[in-house]
């Protein structure tokens, strides 16, 4: 029995220096910064996170406000879910219909236009469907038509995990004249529905060499592990607005709504937005995001959408 | 073949290099599973115990129930801990959800029925003969407990083990629970899973290579132990 006891007395021991060995460090922050570090809990679409921005725009963050941000990378469907539960104190997300209805809701408070791109259909080089240049409607229905008729060389891989590219595929479906519930899923071996993250999705389209839709943030992120191109990227539809709004602590007390309000008022100001503006233009030629400050006519959405601060 | 080479020789330069994020994971996922196996033992063992020498109405059934759970899935568990802590739910006031309080939680859960289990095969591997010993030695009850106890400390431990690897392998709890949150509640399988969708191969290989090299050295402990 002695050899179990110090045996369970040394796992213990062990798990002790470990942990010591960790609050060591939020001691070590602590001193630098005497007051209590406040936490700031954050769900996203997996776009800002896949691309590297959403660590960009935190790191000043934390140090500005003494804070720490703690980000969930979950999709847009997953995220209102989150911000329902009062899961979360603030969430960045991309699909209007949904955000509209969240904040009708209740849930939802202070929402902020914060930056936009564009969607674009990405898939093999060779084009087997021979949709390059066309319009995002006609390339689905062109790409839905021979998918049909030879899926071994034709695929489509949907994110199929409700998030706000999900969305943005499903509403251009729909623009093409199909119900997506009956013309759509389940309509053969063409059409895959991946379940998961936009990066994700991304590697298993290029997998089966099949065509995807994807912000071009994330596209721009991942060009270099993979082969698939741009084939359109030109259409109304194709507008991507991203916008960060927290949730509402009346409905959900207990969610820490005076950071999520820094973080908003944070995201808006003229040095963050430019901060967006030059994220990865260094790194992959051309910007991931434009910002959404002096934007609002482009985007279709309210000045104060993009300028008022929270207060 | 190229990235297979190219991952294995990031992952080495990463663990030789002692990587802090390779290590930060790899030390998160040391607390979380080792805490909720020494959890699940300290209830294992006395509940395991008290079934094993206790005869009540049910007894087959109940341990019938227990060996089904070793079975139990650990997205089910990850689910039923979701549905528990998420702020709307019953116990939601704690603000436990994506903590890792909360993974220890749902990996305690996972692993409690397979030590409880192995707890009473581990007893029932006790010969008669030295039970028989015991008492005829005139032994209180709490005296009779602790000598088989003893007896059966090696399959104990190995019961402590397997309970732990159940627990630092799993993902479907973790994932779900912990929000796989970067510096806070990452740990080594959610961030292999995360580094493999985003295609950063080596860095997965690297993870798994500690995981295994985890499991290599528990091993190693528990022979041994046994062999001494």
């Amino acid at each position: 029995m002695k050899k179990g006891i110090l045996m369970v007395l040394a796992v213990i021991m062990v798990a002790a220096a470990i942990a010591a060995g960790c609050t060591g460090t939020s001691d070590r922050e602590a001193n630098l910064n005497p007051s209590e570090t406040r936490t700031l809990l954050l769900a996203t679409t997996t776009s800002l996170y896949d691309t590297g921005l959403l660590d960009a725009l935190k790191a000043p963050f934390e140090k500005e406000y003494n804070a720490k941000v703690d980000i969930i990378s979950a999709g847009t469907g997953t995220a209102l879910g989150y911000g329902e539960n009062g899961d979360v104190d603030v969430m960045m997300v991309h699909d209007r219909a949904r955000e509209d209805a969240f904040i009708e809701n209740g849930h939802g408070i202070d929402r902020r236009v914060i930056a936009y791109n564009y969607f674009v259909i990405v898939g093999p080089e060779a084009d087997p469907a021979g949709v390059k240049n066309m319009n995002p409607e006609e390339a689905f229905t062109t790409i839905r038509e021979k998918g049909l008729a030879d899926p071994a060389q034709v695929k489509f891989v949907s994110r199929g995990d409700n998030s706000g590219t999900h969305a943005k595929e499903k509403a251009i479906w729909n623009g093409a004249g199909f119900n997506y519930t009956t013309d759509i899923t389940k309509s053969g071996d063409w059409y895959i529905e991946a379940g998961t993250g936009m990066g994700a999705t991304l590697v298993m389209a290029d997998e089966k060499a099949a065509y995807t839709l994807s912000d071009i943030g994330t596209y721009l992120a991942y060009k270099d592990k993979i082969a698939l191109v741009p084939v359109v990227s030109e259409g109304e539809i194709l507008l991507n607005v991203y916008s960060v709004m927290r949730i509402n602590p009346e409905k959900h007390p207990g969610v820490n709504s005076s950071l999520a309000k820094d973080w908003i008022n944070y995201l808006i100001t003229p040095s963050t937005q430019k901060t967006i503006e030059e994220f990865g233009v260094e790194t992959y030629g051309e910007p991931l995001f434009f910002p959404a400050a002096g934007n609002w006519d482009t985007m279709g959405v309210n000045r104060s959408e993009v300028e008022g601060p929270v207060v | 073949m190229g990235y297979i080479i190219d991952g294995l020789m990031e992952a080495f330069h990463l663990i030789v290099s002692l990587d802090p994020d390779v290590m930060e994971i790899t030390v998160l996922s040391l607390i979380v599973s080792l805490t909720a196996t020494v959890v699940a033992t300290t209830l294992a063992l006395p509940f395991g115990t008290a079934i094993k020498f206790t005869e009540f109405p049910g007894k087959k059934v109940l341990i019938n129930l227990i060996q089904t759970l070793y079975s139990l899935p650990t997205v089910l568990v990850g689910l039923l801990v979701f549905l528990l802590i998420t702020r709307h739910g019953p116990l939601g006031f704690a603000g436990l959800l994506f903590t890792p309080q909360a993974m220890i939680l749902a990996q305690t859960i996972l692993i409690l029925p397979i030590m409880v289990g192995l707890t009473i095969s581990a007893l029932s591997g006790v010969d008669e003969t030295i039970r028989d010993t015991i008492i005829s030695l005139g032994a209180t009850r709490l005296q009779f407990l602790t000598s088989i106890v003893r007896e059966a400390r090696f399959a104990i431990f190995a019961a402590v083990v397997v309970g732990f690897g159940r627990a630092i392998s799993e993902v479907g709890a973790a994932i779900l629970i912990g929000g796989n949150i970067a510096h806070r509640t990452r740990v080594l399988t959610t961030a292999i899973s995360l580094n493999t969708s985003q295609w950063e191969i080596g860095t997965s290989i690297a993870l798994g290579i500690v995981l295994l090299a985890i499991a290599l050295v528990v091993n190693t402990g528990v022979t041994l132990f046994q062999q001494r």
